[in-house]
Order: structure tokens, then C-alpha cells, then sequence
């Protein structure tokens, strides 16, 4: 916990300067300030990321080189097994490592660090509704590490049972021996960092409808807005079911009751469970949750990709009104898909009929955006900068996600390449092609909101062009893998002949990997090197038009020097009304302009 | 730089496709052709998609490089004001959604034909082969005595094996999947079939070798520490042969040791 600490004052040692007197405590530890919790956010789950990456390096390591002993670092970490990766802690190795990236990284970095930050700053509000629970929702995140840490570490070998903890092997704890208590530390996590999102959902939820600045209609938000609002929405809705399912897995545990567990399974030759539970109710409920939650991971990142493409192009935003349905359609379908995940898991064959027919049409709103977004840059007037190049390489691989996903629900295809390295392809360009090159080009494009300095340049391109290769390397071959047949949470796939033959391929990926991870450094570096030497920067550094460009850069302790007052939509760049090829939202014209200016496209 | 990055962009997805278009060469494909009759059907299907999801790819990923080529080349001219295009939003939603739409129901018979109990192919149905359970880390297979019929209740004259299934070739045959611990999954990527074995189910599965020979069977449904290693075979047998091999293990596993006696249990 300490190192935390001591990282996120850094984080903002220069983000004071205003406001009131306070303790250093109560102003860098134990804030409210949406802005200090939002930097906090940022700080720890980037520190999460290169954990993850590490814990996934480890799993790569092994599928390169099977059971040989790890250089340097093998020692280090597993010295029991003399650097060698056991199957045992391989298996601990991926589950870890997706808790990680998901729990720790994607949900908290996109809904806590950038809904935190971004939220009252473009509405124009103060502070969060709540501001009390909005530190709270932080500090939940430390128990939950914790609980992680804790499940890591404790005798064994950690939690094996997959991020997705499929009963029985979930729930007995004879199924996995080594992970006896690891497995009750693991869902105690989970629920924390539920309920830290949850008091984050309800925070965003609450200010979102009730602290817009004046003129702030619901359609002149910006889409990251509309973007945080709907995955606020979804987590609400979708997270007490995890929550639920979650509790019940821990009393199938520890108390005896059998959820998830039927009757006569003989576990490891104990005697036979005495049951009435079904397996099968389980994978409902967690889908139930984690399918939403896949849009929890995506859709703040598509909402802040909309605004920096159309920022980057100079251009309005191409549809804002179907950007803006497109995404309540997807959050609406996420919630009647869920069964995609379960085609062969042997429920009702009418089930893969309908959920097969609602998963194709949740790939609709995912196409209209991606046409809107290629749309947005058309005519309009770009330069490469890191943003752009981050933002395009979303679109880019978001694409690849979205196309492989429809193989996926095509049922009978699916019985072939579900729970292949097929599946793991599609996930990696949906979550690291799509939703993290959209973080970092969100990165780089608020950091001077946050700071006060732009992030360096030159860094910044060349951490893009060796993460992107790095990216494709590693996920593009995987679907070829899927292809010939290759299982996921294989240890050792090459024990089956007909898998020999890719060791090569798989170590090529690992290469690539290699590579990927080593470019992180070059933006955690950048990161903190910005933050003292970076170019420093006005109040609007990019000539874009939302109201949290008009704050001071940082912004002080309640945001605004002058309540702002919105008189337009986010997007209107290059207008024909003014000079300059941007007009702030909060910029008064007279004659004023049609609130809402609905032109007419010249040709189409 | 401008060019740099125009060029970054669509090589990338060049090499995709590239990638993609040697890999049935390279043996980075199907472990083989489809082995069996739905496994085929399964096989176009998968075909159709990766034409339309081919072509959609190329087509966007051209799109994105041509607008980027586009705007970023303006020197003094500003950017097109516009906010969007009814008739174009009306295209590309309609378009996509019919495709996908047609994607979904031209798989449905598939599904049926291979999930849907009393669409199994009759013969297969009334006769199940063997019973497979799965269990931390193999599979169990339970054969009737030859002549008999397998029932979901084990039989003292049952016969059994480990890791290798001897079914009938160029014949839909059915076999029960259940499981002794923990959820597996019973993976024929010869053959295209991948069923779970869910904890407390029995689940009728059919499949059909097309040609004798052995097919890799293989878990696909993380089981604990040993998952990679549920390898095992399946061997498909001419009609005879498969007779033949079924009254040889009846033989075998009634053979208490000595020379004359033939009556004992099996162990
Ligand atoms: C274009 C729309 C999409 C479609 C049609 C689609 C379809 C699917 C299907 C059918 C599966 C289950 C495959 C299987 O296990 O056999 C799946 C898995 C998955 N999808 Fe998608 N998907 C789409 C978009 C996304 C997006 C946007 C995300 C996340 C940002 C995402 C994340 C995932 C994840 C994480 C899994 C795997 C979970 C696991 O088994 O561990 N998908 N997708
Ligand atoms: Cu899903
Ligand atoms: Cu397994």
C-alpha cells in the first residue's frame, strides 16, 4: 500500500495551486476532489497494467518455451520449482493474469480514472454528487489488490480456476488442491471491486443527470459522457447478479450449501458430494454480468475516441444522434446476449438459436460506429499526433474484434472454435487493440488537463509504433491458432501432434509480446517525465470545444473560475459561424446560432 | 512523416490478409479437411463468414486509409462542416443488418441437425455406442457387451476403457458425455464436434467418421492443473473391424487368467 501512496503524491505534485487550505492527507490521500481521485485512479491502475503484463509475459514464456526454466526473473519468483513454470502455476498464471487486466485495469481505469476526471469537468460541474463516496470508491480498490495479493500469494498456488471460475472446479476445493484458500480470497476481491464500482456507478449516474452546467442538454454532452453515463447504467444493473453469484459461490465453499454443486461427483476420489446445485446456473448468472461487463470495458473508450477523432479531424462528429443510440442499443442488447458464451455448455439447443440471432444483431450498433468514426475523419483536416495515431489504431483493430466476433456467434461455427485460441484472438483486439490504444491516446490527450504539460511527442509516437506492431504480432497469429484447433489454458499444447508444429508460431508471438511489454516503459516513463519537463500548455492546448477545456489546466479545487454556461453541441469545428476552426460550447455568438444546428450535408 | 504513417496503416492489414492467404500452405490451418459430413457443412459455414468478414475488413480497413490520406493532405482549406449523412446512416445500417440477419438463419439447420435430440440421425439415436465420462484427467469409456444396448445405469457386463473411443465408421453414432468431477469438454477438432460435460448431466452427442482411422479427442474446457494433457484418441473402424474389436475387449476383459475357464465377471 505504501508504494501506492507514495506514487499517487507524486502523481500530483503539481496539480495544487488552488483552492483552500488543506492537509497534504486530505488533499493527495484521502481526497474528494474528483481530480485527485481520478489521477489516483490513473496512477494505480497503470502500475496494475505492467502487473498484468507481467503475470501475461509468464504464460507466454511457458507456451514459447514449455517447462523450460524462465533467465533471470525464473529464480526469482518461482525459485521452488528452480525457475520452471508447473502446470499448477500456469494455470494461477492466466487466471491472474485476466483478474488483473480486467478488474484491476480496464473497468476501474476507464469508468474510475477517466469518468472521474472527465465527468464534472465536461458537464461542468464542481465535483461529483458524492464526493465522499467517490473517495470511498478508491479506497475500496485496496482492499480488493489486496484480496488479489493475498490470493497470489497464499500457500498454494493462487486461484486456478480461470477469471470466468467455472463451478465445480470453483467450488470444491478438492478440484484444485493448490488453491484451497487462494479461491475464497479471489471472490472476496471480486466483490470489492464491485462494490467499488458500484459507488462509482451511482456517483456517475446521479451527477450526470443532475449537475449539468446550464445549457448542458443531454444531447450537446459530449459521447464520452453519454459513454460513461450508459456503462454506469449497465454496471449498475448487471453487477448485483456477479455480486450475488459470487456470494453463493463462497458458501458452496466454505459453508456447505450446493449451489453449484449436484449431487455423486467424485472430486479427487473424495466421497461423493451429497449436491442439488447446478453447474450450469452459474456460467448463467456470471454472463449474465460479464457479458454487460465486456461493454463496460469498451464503451468509455469508444465515447472518448469519438471526441478526440472528431478533435483530431477538426470536424463535427459524423451522427452524433445514431453514435449516441447506437451505444444505448448496444448496452440494451448486452443484456440479452450473454447465452453467446455458453453454446456448447449443453443448455437448450433453442437458447444458441436466439442468443445466436441477438448476438448477430449486437454487432449492428458496432458497425454503425465504426462507419460513423471513418466518417468523422472524411474531409476533414488531420495530423498525425499520438492521439490521432492511438485513436485510428482503435478503429483499426476494434474492427478486427468486432469481425472475428461474428465467427464466434455463428453457433455452429462456434462449436469448432469455442474455447480456442480463437476466442482469446477476438478478446485481445476488442480489449487491448480496441480499448486500451483508446486509453492511451485518451492518455496523452487530458494529461494536460491533468498536469499542466503535454506528454513528449517523439516518446509518444515511438510507444505507438512498437506497441501496435508488438499488438499485432502477439493477437493476429492467434486466430490461425484457433483455426487448427488450439485450446485455451493449455500448458503444454504440444504434447497433442497435431499442435507440434506451431511451437515457432508461438514463439514468434512471445517475441512480440516481449517487444509490447517493453515499449510500457516507454509511457510510464513518459509519464512521469512530462509531468516536470513536459512542454507546459494553456488552458486549451488541442482548440477543442468542450467546457473542461475552458478550466485552468490544472484545474483548481471546484473546477471553473466561472460557472459555465453551455450554449452548444461539443463537435461544432470548423463552423462556418467563426473564425477560428473550433467553438467552445461555453462561447456566446450573437446573433446566437440554432441551439441545435442541424445542417443538411452538402452531398452523400 | 504523413507518408510514414499512411504507409503503417495499410500495410499492417495487408499483412493480415497475406498472413491469412499462405496460412492453409504453411499447414497453419484445419488440423485437416473436415472428417465428418456436418463437420464439412460446418467448414462452408465458416467459409461464407470468412468471405463477408474478408471483404468487410479490406473494405474498411481501405476506407480509413483513404479518408486519413485525404484529410491529413489540406494545407490551407478547412476541414468539410458537416454533421452527418441521414441517407448513409440509413445505408449502412440496413445493409449490415441484413447480412448479418442472413448470416444467423443460414446456420440455424446446422444447429439443429447436430444439438437438437430428435433431429439426431435415427440409427444413432436408438443405439448409443458408449457412455464417455471425463474425469480429472481422462476419459472413461463404458461399452455395452456386445449385442446389447448401453444403459444410462451401469451393467455388470459393461466393458471398459480408458482414452480411447472405437466407434463404427461412415455412421452417425451417439454417445452419452457425462462427467465424474469437474465440468471438461469433448473436443474432435478432426471431426468438428465440442460438447461440454456438465457435472450432474448426461448429454447425448453424435458425430460420424466418414473414413476409418484415429481422431485426436482432446479437453477444451479448463479442468484443473492437468487440463492439457486429456489427450486421447478416438478410433473410427470399418462396420466388421469394429465387431471384431468390440467382442475381442469382451473377451479380454472376461478373462480371469487361466487357460480353460471363459465365465467369470469382468474385474
Ligand atoms: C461485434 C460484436 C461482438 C460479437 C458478435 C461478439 C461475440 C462474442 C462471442 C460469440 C463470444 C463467445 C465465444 C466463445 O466463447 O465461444 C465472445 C467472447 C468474448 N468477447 Fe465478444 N463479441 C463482440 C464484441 C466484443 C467486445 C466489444 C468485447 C469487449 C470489449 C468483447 C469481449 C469478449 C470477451 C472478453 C470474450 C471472452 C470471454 C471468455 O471466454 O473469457 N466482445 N464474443
Ligand atoms: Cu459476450
Ligand atoms: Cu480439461
Amino acid at each position: 500500500m505504501s508504494v501506492a501512496h507514495s506514487v499517487s503524491h507524486d502523481a500530483h505534485g503539481d496539480a495544487h495551486g488552488h483552492g483552500h487550505e488543506q492537509s497534504f492527507i486530505s488533499k493527495y490521500v484521502f481526497s474528494t476532489d474528483h481530480k485527485v481521485i481520478g489521477i489516483q485512479f490513473l496512477v494505480t491502475t497503470l502500475l496494475m497494467l505492467m502487473v498484468g503484463g507481467a503475470l501475461a509475459l509468464g504464460v507466454r514464456w511457458q507456451l514459447a518455451f514449455p517447462w523450460e526454466s524462465m533467465p533471470l526473473v525464473g529464480r526469482l519468483l518461482f525459485s521452488g520449482e528452480g525457475g520452471q513454470i508447473s502446470p499448477e502455476f500456469y494455470t494461477m498464471l492466466f487466471t491472474m493474469h485476466a483478474t488483473v487486466m480486467i478488474f484491476l485495469v480496464i473497468i476501474p481505469i476507464l469508468a474510475g480514472a477517466f469518468g472521474n476526471f472527465l465527468i464534472p469537468l465536461m458537464i461542468g460541474a464542481d465535483d461529483m454528487a458524492f464526493p465522499v463516496l467517490n473517495m470511498l470508491s478508491y479506497w475500496f480498490m485496496w482492499p480488493a489488490i489486496f484480496c488479489f495479493f493475498a490470493s497470489f500469494f497464499s500457500a498454494g498456488n493462487g486461484a486456478a480456476a480461470g477469471w470466468t471460475s467455472y463451478p465445480v472446479l470453483s467450488a470444491l476445493p478438492q478440484a484444485a488442491p493448490a488453491s484451497g484458500m487462494a479461491q475464497n480470497w479471489w471472490l472476496v476481491g471480486v466483490t470489492l471491486v464491485g462494490v467499488s464500482s458500484m459507488m462509482g456507478s451511482v456517483n456517475y449516474m446521479t451527477t450526470i443527470i443532475n449537475m449539468r452546467a446550464p445549457g448542458m442538454t443531454l444531447f450537446r454532452m459530449p459521447l464520452t459522457i453519454w459513454a460513461m453515463f450508459i456503462t454506469a447504467i449497465l454496471q449498475a444493473f448487471a453487477l448485483p447478479v456477479l455480486t450475488a453469484a459470487g456470494f453463493m459461490l463462497v458458501a458452496d465453499r466454505l459453508l456447505g450449501t450446493c449451489f453449484f454443486i449436484p449431487a455423486g461427483l467424485v472430486v479427487n476420489n473424495a466421497d461423493p458430494t451429497v449436491g442439488g446445485g447446478q453447474p450450469l446456473l452459474w456460467q448463467h448468472l456470471f454472463w449474465f454480468y460479464s457479458h454487460p461487463a465486456v461493454y463496460i470495458m469498451l464503451l468509455p473508450a469508444m465515447g472518448m475516441v469519438s471526441d478526440m477523432l472528431a478533435n483530431a479531424a477538426r470536424k463535427p462528429l459524423f451522427g452524433y444522434k445514431p453514435m449516441v443510440y447506437s451505444m444505448a442499443a448496444i448496452a440494451g442488447l448486452g443484456f440479452i446476449v450473454w447465452g453467446h458464451h455458453m453454446f456448447t455448455s449443453g443448455m437448450n439447443p433453442a437458447l444458441g438459436m436466439t442468443f445466436m440471432t441477438s448476438t448477430m444483431m449486437i454487432a449492428l450498433p458496432s458497425a454503425i460506429k465504426t462507419f460513423n468514426w471513418i466518417g468523422t475523419i472524411w474531409g476533414g483536416k488531420i495530423e498525425f499526433n499520438t492521439v490521432t495515431l492511438n485513436s485510428v489504431a482503435f478503429v483499426s483493430m476494434f474492427v478486427v474484434g468486432g469481425l472475428s466476433g461474428i465467427f464466434m456467434a455463428a453457433v455452429p461455427v462456434d462449436i469448432y472454435i469455442h474455447d480456442t485460441y480463437f476466442i482469446v484472438a477476438h478478446f485481445h483486439y476488442v480489449l487491448f487493440g480496441a480499448t486500451l490504444f483508446g486509453l492511451f491516446g485518451a492518455i496523452f490527450f487530458w494529461y494536460p488537463k491533468m498536469f499542466g504539460r503535454k506528454m513528449n511527442e517523439g516518446l509518444g509516437k515511438a510507444h505507438f509504433f512498437f506497441t501496435f506492431l508488438g499488438a499485432n504480432g502477439t493477437f493476429f497469429p492467434m486466430h490461425l491458432l484457433g483455426v487448427a484447433g488450439m485450446p485455451r489454458r493449455y500448458a503444454d499444447p504440444y504434447l497433442h501432434p497435431y499442435l507440434e508444429h506451431f511451437l515457432p508460431m508461438n514463439q514468434f508471438m512471445t517475441y512480440s509480446a516481449i517487444l509490447m511489454g517493453c515499449a510500457q516503459f516507454l509511457l510510464l516513463f513518459n509519464f512521469a517525465y512530462s509531468m516536470f519537463y513536459g512542454e507546459k500548455v494553456g488552458r486549451n492546448p488541442w482548440k477543442a470545444n468542450g467546457l473542461e477545456w475552458t478550466a485552468p489546466s490544472p484545474p483548481g479545487h471546484g473546477n471553473f473560475d466561472v460557472l459555465p454556461v453551455c450554449y452548444r453541441g461539443p463537435y461544432e469545428y470548423s463552423s462556418p459561424l467563426v473564425e477560428e476552426d473550433f467553438l467552445l460550447q461555453t462561447e456566446y455568438l450573437s446573433p446566437p446560432d440554432k441551439a441545435e444546428p442541424v445542417k443538411e450535408p452538402e452531398h452523400a | 512523416m504523413r507518408w510514414f504513417w499512411l504507409t503503417f496503416f495499410i500495410v499492417c492489414p495487408i499483412a493480415a490478409v497475406v498472413f491469412c492467404v499462405i496460412a492453409p500452405g504453411m499447414d497453419w490451418w484445419f488440423p485437416s479437411e473436415a472428417g465428418s459430413p456436418l463437420g464439412e457443412r460446418i467448414d462452408s459455414l465458416f467459409n461464407l463468414i470468412l468471405y463477408i468478414v474478408t471483404g468487410t475488413f479490406i473494405g474498411t480497413q481501405i476506407a480509413l486509409v483513404y479518408v486519413l490520406w485525404k484529410s491529413s493532405k489540406k494545407d490551407d482549406e478547412r476541414a468539410w462542416f458537416s454533421h452527418g449523412s441521414h441517407n448513409l446512416e440509413v445505408i449502412w445500417t440496413i445493409v449490415p443488418a441484413g447480412i448479418l440477419l442472413f448470416i444467423a438463419l443460414y446456420q440455424m439447420d446446422v444447429w439443429a441437425e447436430y444439438r437438437v435430440v430428435s433431429k439426431f440421425p435415427k440409427e444413432a439415436r436408438k443405439a448409443p455406442v458408449a457412455e464417455v465420462m471425463a474425469r480429472q484427467f481422462e476419459w472413461r469409456i463404458r461399452y455395452p457387451e456386445p449385442g446389447r444396448i448401453l444403459q444410462i445405469q451401469q451393467q455388470p457386463t459393461d466393458l471398459y476403457a480408458v482414452n480411447e473411443l472405437i466407434v463404427p465408421a461412415a455412421k452417425p453414432v451417439m454417445i452419452y458425455l457425462k462427467t465424474q468431477d469437474v465440468q471438461h469438454s469433448f473436443f474432435l477438432p478432426e471431426l468438428r464436434v465440442k460438447q461440454d460435460a456438465v457435472p450432474g448431466q448426461i448429454i447425448p452427442v453424435w458425430f460420424e467418421a466418414t473414413e476409418p482411422g484415429e481422431y485426436v479427442l482432446v479437453c477444451a474446457e479448463l479442468c484443473g492443473w492437468g487440463h492439457y494433457k486429456m489427450g486421447a484418441r478416438v478410433v473410427a473402424l470399418a462396420e466388421e473391424q469394429f465387431e471384431a474389436a468390440m467382442e475381442e475387449l469382451a473377451e479380454e476383459q472376461s478373462d480371469d487368467g487361466f487357460a480353460d475357464a471363459g465365465d467369470s465377471d469382468d474385474e
